[in-house]
């Protein structure tokens, strides 16, 4: 279903071998098909129309390499461009001066983010950070007792207050705990939410307002279509967030949301989900996702 | 798009579809469908619109080309099995306490085979369904057992409590996971073998705000799980779930349920009409 855009772009350039310069008129086709390939990877309408026509202002002011094919050069443009958007270098996780530092976990229903959380509890304390989680789902059933199997799996110490407190109050009380237990980083796992549901984002407001955390991750599962940009858009206007996790990377999407996210909120993917387990976790690395959305 | 619609009207459409995850292959049919309809005939802007509803609606109508049966509810005196299949986190396990709530308001005996024995706490969840629906689970106490052992189970307790639907909730799993999914064909497997008397109906759960890896996911499923249907979750949302056209196209099945909303009551029957009005209305 998905050619790689090598292939489709060497069709593209077919009728044009023996021309040595890309310039407007034989780089039209090829633009078609970038955009067309980044629409199948499911990267956001409005996301991929401000992109290609960045790509189609580069190239057109490439200069010509010797020896080196004009697809070929194309190709590269469009690589370079796509990196540069996801932010060129793998940026890590926040580290408070004085501890505990604070992470809040947010996101859509079902994206990963009480996986996520204790995924990253294991990342860090492999690097020698203690952590502890915090269960503020009241809502979905059974996801504090998830929280803490997953807590009990890694050997890490879960706060919980049950299904009948308020979840700001479960925040900060945990972020107290975390604090006066000398606890290096505390992670707060939340509720899934939609970003048109005004109670649970003021809710999420609140959170944030109360405990101050020194990063917000957007837990967005890399299967999403074209919402991406939209939720990224809602959550980063209403609760400010520095940065996402990218989850079911196991998969074969394409994860053109990576674009979307990374585009429309200006904050780095930090991380991505690479399976059911609690290690499956790894940075992100923009040229990685550059090569996966274009199926090269 | 050399046709009767101007440029600007084929842009706003397409705009339309492909923001709704329709995906370009679909648009680009759907669009050239319209076309050739306005080259039979002029149509004024409106009645152009009122066109390309009636072509999505008969897509979904007409899953596969075919014309299916609506009505979708359990056999009365009978068996009936409903697999639950999907990728992670899509709403499986939710739909199942949504479809019992219906069946014994609707005076089915039901009852619920718990067969996520690999995520974390999944049993506990699909209990609490059970609670607030009265509808018993049927669950192995042990960790990491045997999904299709517990499905074993829960046909042989449905055949000596005169069950008449089992609603099998299933781990999620990515369609790309081998093991995964020869794991799920052995559930279906044992479902035909130990139940041959039972009416079998198999659930793809497709999240709505899936992009084009709803197709994959559905074609994957179908081979390995034998899908006769689709529910599609989380319409509440923005999302418009237009994936679904092509899945409904393609793979030649309908699309049964919507989940709008995560209470006991939000699962509605699917209609073509209000889905169409969903996706069009921007
Ligand atoms: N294959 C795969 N599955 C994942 C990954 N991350 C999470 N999951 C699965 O996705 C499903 C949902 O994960 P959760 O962590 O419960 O998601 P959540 O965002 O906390 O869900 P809610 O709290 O209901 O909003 C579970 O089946 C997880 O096992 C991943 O990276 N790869
Ligand atoms: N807004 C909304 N949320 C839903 C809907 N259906 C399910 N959810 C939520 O989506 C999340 C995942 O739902 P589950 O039913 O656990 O999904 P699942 O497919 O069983 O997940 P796994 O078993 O982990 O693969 C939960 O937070 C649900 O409350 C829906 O129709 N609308
Ligand atoms: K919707
Ligand atoms: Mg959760
Ligand atoms: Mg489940």
């Amino acid at each position: 279903m998905f050619d790689a855009l090598a292939d489709r772009l060497e069709s593209a350039w077919k009728k044009l071998r023996g021309q040595d310069k890309i310039s407007e008129a034989n780089i039209k086709e090829a633009l078609r098909e970038v955009r067309r390939a980044l629409l199948e990877a499911d990267a956001n309408l409005q996301v991929v129309k401000e992109f290609v026509s960045e790509v189609e202002k580069k190239a057109l002011g490439a200069e010509v390499i010797a020896g080196v094919r004009p697809d070929q050069q194309f190709i590269k443009i469009v690589h370079d461009e796509l990196v540069e958007v996801m932010g060129e270098a793998n940026v890590p996780l926040a580290h408070a001066d004085t501890a505990p530092t604070i992470v809040l976990m947010a996101g859509l229903q079902g994206t990963g983010k009480t996986t996520a959380s204790a995924k990253l509890a294991l990342h860090l304390r492999k690097l020698e950070r203690s952590c502890m989680l915090v269960a503020t789902d009241v809502y979905r059933p059974a996801a504090i007792d998830q929280l803490l199997a997953l807590g009990q799996q890694i050997n890490i110490p879960v706060f919980e207050m049950g299904s009948d407190a308020d979840p700001v109050e479960i925040a900060r009380q945990g972020v107290e705990r975390a604090r006066a237990e000398g606890v290096d980083t505390v992670i707060i796992d939340t509720a899934g939410r939609l970003q048109i549901d005004q109670d649970m984002m003021a809710e999420l407001a609140r959170i944030k307002e109360t405990v101050q955390p020194n990063e917000t991750l957007l837990v967005v599962d890399a299967m999403t279509g074209q919402e991406a940009a939209t939720l990224t858009r809602t959550f980063h206007d209403q609760i400010g967030i520095t940065g996402a996790i990218l989850t079911k990377m196991d998969g074969d999407s394409r994860g053109g949301a990576a674009l979307s996210v990374r585009q429309i909120s200006g904050q780095p993917i930090k991380f991505i989900g690479v399976g059911e387990k609690v290690e499956a976790l790894q940075p992100f690395y923009p040229d990685r996702m550059a090569s996966r959305i274009l199926g090269m | 798009g050399q046709g009767p619609l101007n440029q600007e009207a084929v842009l706003e459409i397409e705009a339309l579809l492909l923001q709704a995850d329709v995906g370009v292959e679909a648009t680009d049919e759907i669009i050239s469908r319209l076309q050739n309809k306005l080259r039979e005939e002029t149509l004024p802007p409106d009645q152009a619109i009122a066109y390309l509803k009636s072509i999505l609606r008969d897509m979904l109508d007409r899953p596969g080309g075919q014309a299916y049966d609506p009505l979708f509810m359990p056999e009365k005196d009978r068996l009936n099995i409903w697999l639950i299949t999907g990728v992670n986190g899509a709403g499986k396990t939710t739909t199942i306490g949504k479809l019992a709530h219906i069946s014994q308001k609707s005076g089915y005996r039901t009852l619920i085979a718990a067969a996520d024995t690999f995520r974390a706490a999944a049993v506990e969840q699909v209990k609490v369904w059970g609670q607030r629906s009265g509808t018993e689970a049927i669950a192995n106490p042990g960790k990491n057992t045997d999904p299709a052992a517990v499905v074993f189970d829960a046909i042989a307790a449905a055949q000596s409590r005169n069950t008449e639907l089992l609603l099998v909730d299933t781990a999620g799993r990515l369609q790309n996971k081998k093991n995964l999914m020869e794991e799920l064909s052995k559930i279906r497997r044992i479902i035909d073998k130990k139940a041959p008397e039972a009416h079998v109906e198999s659930l793809l759960v497709l999240d709505a705000t899936l992009g084009q890896n709803g197709l994959r996911q559905a074609e994957v499923f179908s081979q390995a799980a034998k899908l006769s249907g689709v529910v599609l979750t989380k319409l509440d949302g923005t999302a418009k779930g237009g994936v679904a056209l092509a899945v409904v196209q393609q793979l030649g099945l309908p699309i049964r349920f919507i989940g709008a909303g995560e209470g006991i009551e939000d699962l509605r029957p699917f209609s073509s009409y209000e889905f169409v009005e969903a996706l069009i209305s921007g």
